[in-house]
């Protein structure tokens, strides 16, 4: 044997530049390697974090893939270790080890208009893609967001939102569940958003994410609209404990959501999707 | 109010009705009117009887609910391309939500008692316009199942809380 | 690391002297020999120092739910099946500490890891048990992100197989096509021929360090009438197995999700996991993290894992997999079916000790053909 294989379970260290609290029980991480060095990844991609002598978790990077030098996490604090990583302060480390699992095929959404149904946190998987499709924006017809979230209170990155709609490029249509105090957008179901259209379906990719109930009726509204199967995209979550295939945890039916995922093409999981407890 | 010739046009590039045979459209052009809301206007009124529907041009409806000590609760908005209200097709035809203009509103509205009576005598018409009602009712119905799943959870209650103690 | 079989060699014929001086051989070249011994009335595979330390004279009774060592007449050494732990254990331990780390001024460190532990030689692996290694390989090798720890050890490591001369109680390699011969992957292969007034030890190698081996042994070549009893034996053995898996139905056990046999399974199975403790191919770890009391010293270890337990499908607010006949389907559609789009064979050697060890004797075999049946 010639040289030695680094070792998948080791993580890296990296240092908290900085937190900023998104929604009450969400914030943004930046990242960068405490041994210096650069950090490269490709939109749909996630980490496995690790706090130390606490545990890791599996989460999606939502940062810019153009931007090497720092590594983005949106985090919800739900868990054990996501509610250790909640603690961490800036100047704190914590362990990286990735990135994991296959991208948001954005390249070869060229040509095409472009579609981002987002549900909740689900939004946080996605910016790195919406990203890198405003850096090619002459790549695409039209780019088309579509975000739902609980209330007006939960809508994630607002003000990029904001900013994003402000453009003459790119449409972005947000939409809550519930509507609370001066709300005076759009209330209902992100499906809803999917069926009034806005991009012509027989030329778009769409990429879904956000609850896997949420993904499942936007895929079939997508379809519903006539956007096709192999142009549908969707983002799966199961547990995982490594990240890389090992630990066998993250298995559905015959995928590994965190190598052959965790963005799959809709035709191929259609059918899984379906069967419940898989 | 406009022009028969101008309401068919209307009818004919609204998608709810998209692709309508001509001669059932034109019965349809003599139960319809054009209108506009200011905001705040309602279109409908819970508990009233449901005498119109509307298919919207321009504009955001916000369908609600009045709580007595509260802000009443918006239930889902409708706008541009949509058609909103089936109580006039349900007997005994009384609107379920109060439906206000959140925005200026421009719709082409229909006269439900008119259309009936069309309806009854013409079973084309009928089944054509349920044809275009009752896949809307169910994807109405299907995005009401949905919204109580709260799939985004968990409650903003928990959340604040867990921020004030982490605060 | 064995290679696959090469030209024709000698076959060396051993007595036990001779077995005594291939495990002299093997430790002095530094090989921590792991073999059959007897502990807590069964046969587990643990460090042997000398032929004496084997099971001489032991079979193995095994049938559904059911495991119990008897006497043989013919003081065979290799005369059980198989152990109810497989090699699994020492290629991939049940526990394995991933990294230490030490809180630092900086944040944390990773400490340096633990040198690797002394190369291994396994003595008396069967042909179900090379097909399992080899399985083991393909999941942790055969990917992007390699498991380096199995990959080292089972590089380092020494395979002494030996052919089965008699049918386990729930044995069915024959119908997976791993075994009863064993064809390669091995370094030595020894076929034992116990009674009829003679007790033998016929030797192959099947590599490099194998010849270099049993050069060094100074035993006579086989006898030609031995080495056809040796061929004879094992054909008998393939011959004599109660039990044959319908495969084309076990490959596609994965389109049948909906069956109503998983409720019939779910009625008596316990969700012990026991099958998957046993079973020589099963990988799934779970990792637990701890510190020291001062929260100074942090360790990450991993364990094995069952796709049995609850907690295995955990995503936040709940499991995937709640139900007994949901983790049940699981674990069997993916052994025997999705396998094959994962890895590129069967995740089932036929070794049957699944079956012996399930406590109310679910067997696999009879669940695929439950299904088979359902199709027809």
């Amino acid at each position: 044997m010639t040289a030695p294989i680094p070792d998948p379970m080791l993580p890296r260290p990296f240092r908290i530049e900085k937190v900023r609290r998104d929604l009450s029980d969400t914030f943004t991480m930046e990242l960068v390697p405490a041994e210096g060095g650069e950090f490269t990844f490709a939109a749909g991609q996630f980490n496995m974090l690790y706090v130390f002598g606490v545990g890791e978790v599996p989460i999606s990077i939502s940062g810019d893939p153009g931007d090497r030098s720092v590594l983005v996490h949106t985090t919800r604090a739900v868990g054990a270790v996501t509610k250790a990583l909640d603690a961490l302060k800036a100047g704190e480390v914590v362990g990286v080890r990735g990135p994991y699992g296959t991208p948001w095929p954005v390249e070869a959404a060229f040509g095409h208009d472009l579609v981002f149904v987002a549900g909740g946190v689900g939004l946080a998987p996605l910016r790195p893609a919406i990203y890198q499709a405003m850096a090619n924006r002459e790549r695409f017809g039209r780019v088309v967001v579509f975000y739902g979230a609980r209330t007006p209170e939960d809508i994630l990155f607002k003000r990029e939102l904001e900013r994003w709609r402000g453009r003459f490029d790119m449409s972005v249509h947000v939409t809550v569940d519930r509507a609370t105090g001066k709300w005076s957008g759009n209330v209902g179901v992100v499906t809803n958003l999917v069926a009034k259209g806005g991009f012509d379906p027989s030329a778009t990719m769409a990429f879904v994410c956000g609850p896997e109930v949420m993904m499942r009726y936007s895929a079939a509204a997508l379809e519903k609209r006539g956007v096709a199967r192999p142009s549908i995209y969707m983002s799966m979550e199961r547990n995982m404990k490594c990240g890389c295939g090992l630990c066998g945890h993250c298995q559905w039916g015959p995928h590994f959501v965190c190598k052959d995922g965790p963005v799959f093409r809709y035709d191929r999981i259609a059918d899984l999707l379906s069967i419940r407890e898989l | 109010m406009g022009q028969p010739h101008d309401l068919g046009n209307i009818i004919d590039e609204h998608p709810f009705f998209k692709g309508i045979d001509s001669g059932l459209r034109d019965l349809l052009v003599g139960c319809a009117a054009n209108e506009r809301f200011e905001v705040g206007e309602f279109l409908a009124r819970e508990g009233r009887p449901a005498d119109k529907f509307y298919l919207l041009r321009a504009g955001q409806v916000a369908v609600e609910v009045d709580v007595p000590g509260k802000q009443p609760v918006v239930l889902e908005t409708m706008g541009e391309g949509e058609v909103l209200g089936w109580s006039w097709v349900v007997p005994p035809y009384v609107s379920t939500f109060d439906c206000r203009a959140a925005t200026l509103v421009r719709a082409l509205s229909f006269d439900g008692k008119c259309l009936r009576a069309k309806m009854e005598n013409d079973p084309a018409l009928g089944y054509e316009v349920l044809r275009r009602f009752v896949p809307m009712m169910g994807h109405r119905l299907a995005s009401a199942r949905l919204q109580i799943l709260d799939l985004y959870g968990p409650s903003v209650a928990k959340a604040v809380k867990s921020k004030k103690k982490a605060g | 690391m064995p290679g696959v079989d090469g030209p024709k060699t000698t076959t060396f014929a051993l007595d036990k002297a001779g077995l005594d001086r291939l495990i002299a051989a093997l430790r002095r070249r530094g090989y921590r020999v792991i073999g059959p011994s007897v502990a807590d009335d069964a046969v587990v595979y643990g460090d042997v120092a000398s032929a004496a330390d084997l099971p001489a004279g032991l079979g193995d009774e095994q049938a559904g739910g059911r495991y119990r060592l008897r006497r043989r007449d013919d003081g065979a050494l290799f005369g059980y099946t198989v152990a109810p732990q497989g090699w699994k254990r020492h290629l991939y331990p049940p526990r394995q500490k991933l990294f230490a780390a030490r809180r630092s001024a900086a944040g944390f460190e990773m400490l340096p890891p633990e040198p690797p532990a002394a190369p291994m030689a396994f003595l008396g692996v069967r042909a179900c048990e090379v097909a399992a290694i080899a399985i083991q390989a393909r999941v942790f090798g055969d990917k992007a992100y390699p498991d380096p720890g199995y990959g080292q050890r089972l590089a380092a490591a020494f395979v002494v197989a030996v052919e089965c001369a008699q049918a386990g109680g729930t044995c069915f390699c024959a119908s997976m096509g791993s075994g009863p011969a064993v064809s390669g992957g091995f370094d030595v292969k020894l076929v034992e021929l116990a009674g009829s007034g003679r007790h033998l030890f016929l030797a192959s190698a099947g590599s490099p360090a194998g010849t270099d081996l049993l050069a060094e042994l100074d035993a006579p070549e086989a006898a030609p009438g031995d080495v056809a009893e040796a061929e004879r034996q094992v054909a008998v053995v393939a011959g004599a197995m109660g039990r044959t898996m319908a495969a084309e139905t076990a490959r596609t056990l994965g389109e049948h999700a909906e069956h109503p046999r998983w409720d019939e399974v779910a009625k008596r199975c316990l969700t012990c996991g026991n099958c998957t403790m046993v079973c020589p191919t099963c990988f799934c770890t779970t990792v637990e993290d701890s510190t020291d009391l001062k929260g100074e010293h942090a360790e990450r270890w991993r364990k094995w894992d069952s796709c049995f337990t609850v907690d295995f499908s955990y995503i936040h607010g709940g499991s995937v997999r709640t139900e007994g006949r949901s983790r049940y389907r699981q674990w069997i559609t993916h052994k025997l079916s999705s396998w094959h789009a994962q890895f590129g064979s069967s995740g089932c050697v036929g070794c049957g000790r699944c079956i012996t060890w399930c406590p109310v004797g679910i067997d696999i075999t009879e669940e695929v053909a439950a299904i088979q049946a359902s199709r027809k």
